[in-house]
């Protein structure tokens, strides 16, 4: 898998549902537009500056609240390609490699500053911060997740499957 | 090997004879639920990218709750397709703006005590009042057991939750999991599964028992679930799931908790949850007087008929003050039917009180309930989160529906028990 190399939006703790994709935001049409909306009661520069290829870092219990998809959606939309946290909400872990969004659970998240240049590599768990030089080891992605990640997410790992049983 | 009723639900959706906290299995799912965010438009539109079909129709319920009432614009779409979607694939079990889909689905009797459910939503974890393992899931998972009727699940460690002693007048199960929430965080039980027990549980309605389950998603659980007893029987009974078996489906005597977390019953106080989470719960003494601009009884957690019956009781006889906003959305039409039944209704109404339709509402910021710039609200939902229930700038309290009633009646947060 490839190293993934961006600039960190690092938060903190219980980055909730609500926050991530705010009721209403995304109504089935504009995914983009519904994206714009992330995180805008937290911090607004972030759906309009986040460039392709970032990284969004968080301390604990990252996703915290609904199964709202639309969460880690709007983060890939917006070009985030790695999600590190200390810690996820289990629905939302879930999701992120369901829809082809890799998630690392960091027990070295809270290092992570707004703005570090990291490169992490999902396939062994290692984030480098070039910006303070410093090496974090992740959990390594679980065994059936990883074949998940592989294929690029639940629905291209369904199609595979239900190809090969038919 | 003794197992908790979680591990016992578990090895049989995985067609194995025991398993092990921390093992990874493929569960056969008893029943799938979904709604009209998460459902026919993205879990159903991704089936049909599959070009498969539901792989037991018998076993998917579709239920219509959260986008209704044309509380906005694009509303009316939804619904449409939800009902195209509904009629294209001779779904079954479709269940249309009656209300709550946490509380309508073993209102229709397809929730059983030792079923493996999952549901599109993260506080499917309510069907866990009736001895079932439910577990909330998204939409492209949900897409996945659409296909297969299969998901991947990590077995959970068992927590007890052991509330003892009897709860006081003006207290109730809504108290029980704020002050869990605030005691352990809502990351308190990540990952794992909790089961609600103890003299204080087994004195509960079903309905209240509905409120302790629903309420484990905020404090990170998995599932919670209580053991099923005679109660369970009689309400799923009443509601048309038949005889249902409460015998096989509890923890074995010896089986293995992760810890056990006691709740003293006869100490517990009114609780309120300080916006912006349900983890700033605190004994209500910290918050009485505390000004608001509007009261909502409403949501899954907060509006059921016991939970209208909790705030009748406060209400009878007394009024709100003029221009204050207190407004109710009964769990589903049965239950605002009933509580019609009984005078609760007429006892709202006459108290000043507004009577909405059913459906998510208030709770997700939608129609009239939703919190105005800057207001300050009460209401007896399950999350409190920024801009959740109206903008940024409102603030949220959360408490149990007497609380609520009693809040109304004086335009500020205030203690029930000075009205029972």
């Amino acid at each position: 898998m490839n190293t993934i190399e961006g600039k960190a939006w690092a938060y903190g703790a219980n980055i909730d549902t609500d926050v991530l994709a705010p009721i209403g935001s995304y109504q089935g049409r504009d995914m983009l537009a519904g994206a714009r909306n992330c995180l805008r009661d937290v911090d607004p520069d972030f759906a309009y500056n986040v460039q392709e290829g970032d990284i969004f870092a968080a301390t604990d219990n990252l996703g915290i609240g609904s199964s709202r998809e639309t969460a880690p959606l709007f983060l890939k939309t917006l070009g985030v390609r790695v999600v590190v946290a200390k810690s996820f909400a289990r629905i939302f872990y879930r999701n992120c490699f369901n829809i082809g969004l890799p998630a690392l659970v960091c027990p070295e998240a809270d290092k992570i500053a707004m703005g570090d240049q990291l490169s992490v590599n999902p396939g062994t768990g290692d984030v480098h911060n070039q910006t303070k030089n410093e090496t974090y080891s992740c959990q390594p992605i679980p065994e059936h997740l990883m074949t998940i990640v592989e294929a690029g997410g639940l629905m291209p790992y369904l199609e595979a499957r239900l190809k090969k049983t038919t | 090997m003794p197992q908790t009723l979680a591990e016992k639900i578990i090895a049989k959706a995985a067609k194995v004879d025991h398993v092990t906290p921390g093992e990874i299995v493929t569960c056969h799912v008893d029943l799938a639920m979904m709604h009209d965010s998460a459902g026919p438009r993205m879990a159903g539109a991704k089936l049909d990218e599959l070009g498969v079909p539901v792989w037991d129709m018998e076993k998917l319920v579709v239920i219509t709750d959260h986008y209704i009432n044309k509380e906005s614009e694009g509303f009316d779409d939804i619904q449409k397709h939800a009902q195209k979607w509904v009629a294209d694939h001779d779904v079954i079990h479709f269940i249309k703006e009656a209300g709550i889909c946490h509380v309508v689905l073993p209102e229709a009797g397809h929730v059983k005590p030792g079923m493996f459910i999952v549901g599109g939503d993260s506080h499917s974890v309510t069907g866990g009042a009736f001895g079932a393992f439910m577990v909330g899931i998204g939409a492209t998972e949900m897409t996945g057991v659409l296909a297969t009727g299969e998901i991947w699940a990590r077995v959970p460690e068992t927590v007890k939750i052991d509330v003892t002693g009897k709860l006081k007048p003006g207290v109730a199960a809504k108290d029980v999991i704020l002050k869990l929430c605030g005691d352990h965080g809502i990351m308190g039980f990540n990952y794992q599964a909790l089961e609600y027990g103890g003299t204080a549980v087994a004195d509960m309605s079903v309905q209240e028992r509905m409120t302790l389950a629903n309420m484990a998603a905020e404090l990170g659980a998995k599932a919670g679930y209580c053991e099923p007893d005679e109660k369970t029987a009689k309400a799923l009974k009443e509601w048309g799931a038949g005889d249902v078996d409460i015998n096989t489906w509890r923890s074995d005597g010896d089986a293995v908790f992760a810890k056990t977390v006691t709740v003293d019953g006869d100490a517990l106080t009114p609780q309120v949850a300080a916006p912006s989470s349900p983890e700033n719960a605190a004994p209500i003494d910290d918050h009485l007087g505390t000004k608001l601009d509007q009261a909502y009884l409403g949501a899954c957690t907060g509006a059921k008929l016991d939970d209208l019956r909790m705030a009748a009781q406060v209400l009878k006889g007394r009024k709100i003050p003029s221009g204050f906003k207190f407004m109710v959305a009964p769990s589903s039409n049965a239950m605002g039917k009933q509580a019609a039944e009984e005078g609760i209704m007429q006892i709202i109404e006459e108290a000043g009180g507004v009577i909405l339709p059913t459906g998510c509402g208030g709770c997700i910021g939608l129609g009239v309930a939703r919190l105005e710039e800057n207001a300050v609200g009460i209401s007896s939902t399950n999350r409190n989160f920024v801009g959740r229930a109206g903008p940024k700038s409102s603030k949220l309290f959360l408490a149990s529906p007497y609380t609520v009633a009693a809040s109304a009646l004086k335009g500020e947060i205030a203690d029930p028990r000075e009205f029972l």
